[in-house]
């Protein structure tokens, strides 16, 4: 079917483009790509490196969710990074304070993470309903907000505390752990891998199946056919903002339910930019989201093992960053393409006379 | 009443077209089109959207090169490749959907892309103040095109092309977004600008005014030339059988289903612009019946649209009240009232109709989704969707090869006809029809008005607003006509004529007993 | 790059009364500042608010903002959104440093100029030619940026300085001074008396230690409304941006106008991005030293109008926010909320005689709420100092954003026919 095709050409040329142009750099630089790729592709084997793609995966898969409910709408939700930032120390300090039996423990911090994102989204989403401000450069300000806020409250003087070399907020008890499947040797996977996949089949249901995904997309496509169609232009605004940022508040959860316990100085940035790239490699759908975050994952783990070859692994936020520009021209060439075909199939169905402009 | 002294026919022609044909894939746009434009006269050409004129023009005006057949220009052939050529030879356009950048000035508007002219300073703007007096334009060169109202964007329009120094003028439906008084200024214009040597080319299908303006007519459908008429002899009517090509499909109902129950009311409702300063609704009272059609009748610009919209939610009034059977909808949204039995056909349905890329089953979903068959509280019932949008497709004829192509695939026909299913298959109480036949083949408009009859005589309330004065008379039971954000007179369908209903949209009054004034019209308001 | 939720009704305007020339304002603005900056200096007992000391540093960081902004007028006067100007930005430092430590000053900035319009290039080529919607394609050059110079860094600067996140030093600028003048006015300055003293701290600090490429930054600025608003080539440009389907059924060339602005704005952020290279207290290329100012400065373009003299405004506010922060610390930082308050006291009245009832309650309440804040803080804490400029940005976009008028055509993705 030629849908399938104008979905999967336009990543696959994105990926074999930017795997060409990277050759091409490292050549430049003296080193041999063909090895590293190869080196990538052993390291799967060794260590925990699988578990760690996948742990990873499921960690991109929530950021591209969060993004791509806000790219239904045509917004662009920049702030997932600064949302899942303070989420997470909110929560890490919410955790960290309170005792409760285990299980509803670990709901509350998961609660209390989604409720943060979504109060640091609104206040784009206010500014942009009620003053017209751009999201993009509002939420970019939130961004830079949220590493002082986050900064701030890990303060020795306020929530945090110091170990060793590095401040963090107090270790959450055991009771608000989220369990995982231990591989032993081969790493630990975490138990919010399934959350994820939960996640991805309720954003699929809620997408196409239920009133609120149907009122979102129509938004997003045509707002005057939507608001002649009785949606709510400016409460979809704010409801698609609020439910982004509360999908990222879930995004530094993984690993602090599973892993650390606590948020502190060494918490992983940049997942939110990523966040946004897979949800543009995968069309906002949340199959090829899952494709795009396994990707991503995979060269950034894999990517470690660059440094055994001599290679920079910076190599790979290049590939990253020309897969995100390639597809979306990919993405238009073949969009092109299919139009001009179509529109010859149509002519030749329906022959010669007709209305014209 | 044109002036034939100005006619020069000792000349060559201004302009000549001989056998033109342009492909476009899978439509031949204009087949073999003959045309001749004699020096200083006015030229209709008159045809059906759809028909071929705006690619005609194009070709004439250098944006596409024909695939056979010649251009004269005084007697010299030429060959356009670009606008530039044709703008040397003397042919200006004015569009009818204006170009003009809203945040640049009046001088910077006009001499764009020709500063190599008259600069872009002084000399360009002496230039252009002493080109103004022939269009009638008195405004300073350096106020915002934003400022300025329609009749004096369509002026700097003109002053574009008269800058370059084009002698031949291309008017493209130039009195679709005027006012009556705006239209008669516009011809006071250009009869005078006839006299100093002018020569102009006038697209209309508003057939009273192409028979007020021009020297001669040209009707074109179906992309071919179909003949010429003298306007002083031909009757508006004979004109539409010519673009129409057989007798006009007759919207004609016999027996009144009138009812005594009213299902609109609209009391006292008005609307002022962003600014306050101007009411686009004027205190607007209004009843339909069950059972009855109540058509509107208006130049375009004049509130019709801001009513429709108004009473459907999208706008919110200053005051007023809208009543739907006894549910007050004044403080509900669209939803809510499309939810009491409101059925909207818009007047674009690709900006308020349709979700263009997406299927038809799809698009039936839009403003029903908190209704069945397309849902069931908050979960979309797409198989429902599916099946009553295979109902729709075979009750209303829509030519598709399915439900899942993408709604923009369907010619406009069909598409509207899908819009027209979908809006009364929620079994509404009110119907708002906005231009339904727009845009809409023949065989489309007649199965519409068939569908709206039959409605009709079911107990539906119908709001119907057109331009298209044949329909309205044929289909309504009660005629209003709304002039300036008022509806000014009323009149009576059974015996109005075309003529009639025109002047008293242009603010002329009522000339017959069938039209009776309801307000006071008073010249230069606003 | 605003998605409208209403359509307006197609009415004309009414005509605009005869309104005070956009100068006139901009250097009554100017006056109301000072006088508030002296003020509040005085008030609270901290001079570093219109010290000379502060007024350089708050020269020297509002030039990459200021940069950065100018290179977003050029695109957005064209129609193209240009989010990727911080990507073009760490271009620019890297391209700076490179050349920089090697060739001297004048190279860097050069090379700066030459990297940033390299991703200029790469943006115009994607929302031009292929139809990219401009804000992908901005946040796309973003990675791309930033992974480039990570990647170059670790090849080049490494082996040169161990450091893969640093470059080798860079030779700076002469700087210059009116010395004598400088004199003058530092007796003024010490002299402590209202007003003056804040003026000629402030004169002192604009013309002390003055480089070669602040006089050269200041001077685009005029160049720019001069190019964009005075000749052939500046029409056709914002004509582009305003209506492209006019400008090209008038002959006017959309695609290269749009390239050529596009490419301009990459160097100008480069540019952005050799000021903060060649930055006295700097010296070198640092990764993350570009810190969100080419967002700030389509803040600073956004509160400018889209126009070069108000982008000065804004990014000499932004600057100064930038700069008391960074000499100051905390404590003055807060002296500014009390400025804030004051301020805001002015806008109260203002609002109040002109019976606007619900932007005045909106006022006060905001003042009461800073007043509150100031009198329980000793200063502001220093993790949220450093994003003074940011909070600057959100206030100044919330209260602006509905009064002003960007390029009818920007963000438009333009297919020709």
């Amino acid at each position: 079917m030629g849908n399938l095709r104008g979905k999967l050409l336009p990543p696959a040329l994105a990926i074999v483009f930017s795997m060409l142009l990277c050759g091409v750099a490292l050549v430049i630089s003296g080193a041999n790509p063909l090895r590293a790729f190869g080196v990538m592709v052993t390291q799967v084997g060794k260590g925990s490196t699988l578990v760690d793609i996948i742990n990873s995966t499921g960690i991109y898969y929530i950021a591209a969710l969060a993004v791509a409910i806000g790219f239904q709408m045509n917004l662009f939700n920049i702030g997932v990074e600064g949302q899942y930032r303070v989420a997470a120390v909110v929560a890490a300090v919410v955790g960290g304070s309170i005792a409760l039996p285990p299980g509803i423990h670990t709901l509350v911090i998961i609660i209390v993470g989604a409720l943060a994102g979504a109060a640091w989204a609104a206040i784009p989403a206010i500014l942009k309903v009620t003053r017209g401000v751009n999201e993009v450069i509002s939420t970019i300000m939130m961004n830079g907000l949220a590493i002082g806020f986050s900064a701030y409250l890990i303060r020795r003087d306020v929530f945090g505390e110091l170990r060793g070399n590095n401040i963090r907020t107090p270790e959450i008890p055991e009771s608000g752990w989220m369990p995982g499947i231990s591989f032993g040797g081969s790493g630990t996977m975490f138990g919010f891998l399934f959350v994820a996949i939960a996640l991805g089949v309720g954003y699929w249901i809620m997408m196409n199946r239920t009133r609120f995904g149907f009122e979102l997309r129509a938004s997003g496509e045509s707002s005057t056919a939507a608001s002649a169609g009785g949606v709510n232009a400016k409460k979809m605004v704010l409801v698609s903002m609020l439910l982004s940022g509360a999908i990222a508040g879930l995004i530094g959860l993984p690993e602090m339910l599973g892993r650390d316990h606590t948020f502190s100085l060494n918490f992983t940035a940049g997942i939110g930019f990523s966040g946004i790239a897979i949800a543009l490699l995968g069309r906002n759908h949340p199959g090829g989201i899952a494709f795009g975050a396994l990707l991503w994952a995979f060269l950034d783990k894999s990517g470690l093992a660059l440094d055994n070859v001599g290679v920079p692994r910076e190599i790979v936020t290049i590939m990253q960053g020309s897969i995100v520009l390639s597809v979306v021209v990919a993405y238009e060439v073949v969009r092109r393409v299919e139009l001009a075909a179509e529109q010859r199939r149509v002519g030749r169905e329906l022959g010669t006379v007709g209305g014209a402009a | 009443m044109s002036s034939s002294t100005s006619v020069r026919t000792d000349d060559p022609p201004a302009v000549v077209l001989t056998g033109i044909t342009k492909r476009f894939p899978g439509v031949v746009a204009n087949s073999d089109v003959h045309l001749t434009v004699r020096r200083g006269e006015v030229h209709a050409l008159c045809g059906e959207n759809g028909a071929g004129k705006s690619t005609l023009m194009k070709i004439l005006y250098g944006m596409q090169a024909p695939d056979e057949g010649t251009i004269e220009v005084n007697g010299e052939q030429v060959r356009f490749r670009t606008p530039s050529d044709a703008i040397k030879a003397g042919i200006g356009m004015v569009h009818q959907h204006f170009m003009l950048a809203d945040n640049l000035t009046v001088q910077e508007n006009v001499v764009l892309g020709a500063e190599s002219l008259h600069g872009i300073g002084q000399k360009a703007r002496k230039r252009i103040i002493e080109l103004s007096g022939k269009t009638g334009l008195n405004v300073d060169p350096g106020v915002l095109v934003e400022q300025l109202g329609v009749a004096d964007r369509q002026r700097v329009e003109i002053l574009k092309v008269l800058y370059r120094g084009a002698k031949v003028i291309i008017l493209d439906e130039p009195t679709a977004v005027l006012v009556p008084q705006e239209v008669n200024e516009l011809f006071d214009t250009v009869r005078g600008m006839q006299e100093q040597g002018y020569t102009f080319l006038f697209i209309s299908h508003k057939l009273d005014e192409v028979r007020a303006i021009a020297d001669s007519v040209t009707v074109i459908r179906r992309g071919t030339t179909v003949g010429s008429a003298d306007p002083k002899t031909v009757s508006s009517r004979q004109l539409a059988e010519m673009m129409v090509g057989s007798e006009l499909p007759s919207p004609e109902t016999r027996e009144s289903t009138v009812t005594d129950e009213v299902v609109l009311d609209v009391k006292g409702l008005k609307l002022m612009t962003p600014d306050g300063s101007r009411p686009i609704l004027d205190d607007v009272d209004l009843v339909v019946r069950s059972g009855e059609v109540v058509g509107i009748a208006g130049v375009e610009g004049n509130g019709q649209t801001e009513l429709v919209e108004t009473i459907m939610g999208m706008r919110r009034a200053g005051s007023g009240t809208i009543t739907l059977q006894d549910k007050d909808l004044t403080k509900l949204g669209t939803l809510a009232r499309r939810e009491a039995g409101i059925g909207y056909i818009p007047e674009d349905r690709h900006r308020h109709g349709l979700l263009l890329t997406q299927p038809l089953w799809y698009n039936r979903i839009l403003g029903y989704q908190t209704r069945k068959p397309t849902s069931r509280g908050i979960w979309l019932d797409t198989d429902g969707a599916k099946r009553d949008t295979e109902r729709i497709v075979s009750e209303f004829d829509v030519r598709t090869p399915g439900i899942d192509v993408p709604a923009a695939a369907l010619s406009g026909g069909n598409q509207q006809k899908l819009v027209v299913g979908r809006e009364l298959s929620g079994n509404p109480v009110l119907l708002i029809a906005s231009h339904p036949t727009r845009g809409v083949d023949v065989g489309a408009q007649a199965l519409i008005w068939d569908e709206i009859k039959r409605a009709r005589a079911a107990g539906l309330a119908v709001l119907l607003i057109s331009a298209d004065l044949d329909e309205l008379i044929g289909l309504s039971d009660t005629i209003k006509v709304m002039l300036r954000g008022r509806l000014v007179a009323d009149a009576d369908p059974s015996t109005v004529t075309p003529e009639d209903l025109g002047s008293a949209m242009t603010g002329a009054g009522s000339t017959s007993a069938a039209v009776q004034e309801t307000a006071v019209v008073e010249e230069g308001e606003n | 790059m605003i998605t409208t939720m209403e359509e307006k009704p197609h009415v004309p305007a009414a005509p605009r009364r005869r309104k005070v020339p956009g100068w006139a304002v901009g250097l009554l603005g100017v006056a109301g500042a000072i006088v508030l900056l002296s003020v509040t200096s005085y008030q609270t007992g901290f001079l570093q608010l219109t010290s000379s000391g502060t007024t350089q540093t708050a020269v020297r960081l509002a030039l990459p903002i200021l940069l950065a902004g100018l290179g977003g007028l050029w695109s957005e006067r064209a129609g193209v959104v240009n989010i990727g100007l911080e990507g073009m930005m760490i271009m620019g430092t890297w391209g700076a440093a490179w050349a920089g430590y090697q060739w001297g000053p004048w190279a860097a900035v050069v090379a700066a100029v030459v990297f940033g319009a390299l991703g200029g290039l790469l943006h115009a080529i994607a929302t031009v030619s292929f139809g990219v919607n401009h804000i992908v394609s901005g946040v796309a050059i973003n990675l791309l940026g930033a992974g480039v110079t990570k990647y170059l860094s670790t090849l080049i600067f490494q082996p040169l300085s161990h450091n893969p996140r640093q470059s080798p030093p860079v030779q700076p600028f002469d700087t210059y001074s009116a010395a004598g003048l400088a004199d003058w006015l530092g007796d003024l300055e010490q002299g402590k008396r209202l007003i003056i003293s804040d003026v000629a701290g402030i004169l002192r600090g604009l013309v002390t230690g003055v480089s070669p490429l602040t006089m050269l930054t200041i001077l685009l600025v005029p160049l720019s409304y001069y190019l964009l608003w005075r000749t052939r080539f500046g029409l056709r440009l914002r004509s582009v941006g305003e209506n492209p389907h006019a400008a090209d059924s008038l002959g006017v060339k959309v695609y290269f106008h749009k390239y050529v602005a596009v490419i301009v704005s990459g160097g100008l952020a480069g540019l952005g991005g050799a000021a903060l290279v060649l930055n006295p207290g700097q010296l070198s290329y640092l990764e993350g030293q570009t810190g969100g100012r080419g967002f700030i400065g389509l803040a600073a373009m956004i509160f400018g109008n889209w126009r070069p003299g108000g982008l000065l405004g804004g990014a000499a506010l932004f600057g100064y926010a930038d700069g008391l922060q960074l000499r100051s610390g905390g404590e003055t930082v807060l002296a500014l909320v009390y400025g804030v308050v004051l301020l805001l006291g002015v806008i109260v009245v203002w609002q109040l005689i002109r019976q606007r009832w619900f932007s005045a309650a909106a006022a006060i309440i905001v003042a009461v709420l800073l007043y509150l804040l100031y009198i329980s803080l000793d200063e502001i804490p220093g993790e949220f100092v450093a994003y003074a400029p940011h909070m600057v940005t959100l206030a100044v976009l919330a209260v602006a954003s509905q009064r002003l008028r960007m390029p009818a055509a920007d963000g438009l993705v333009y297919r020709r026919g």
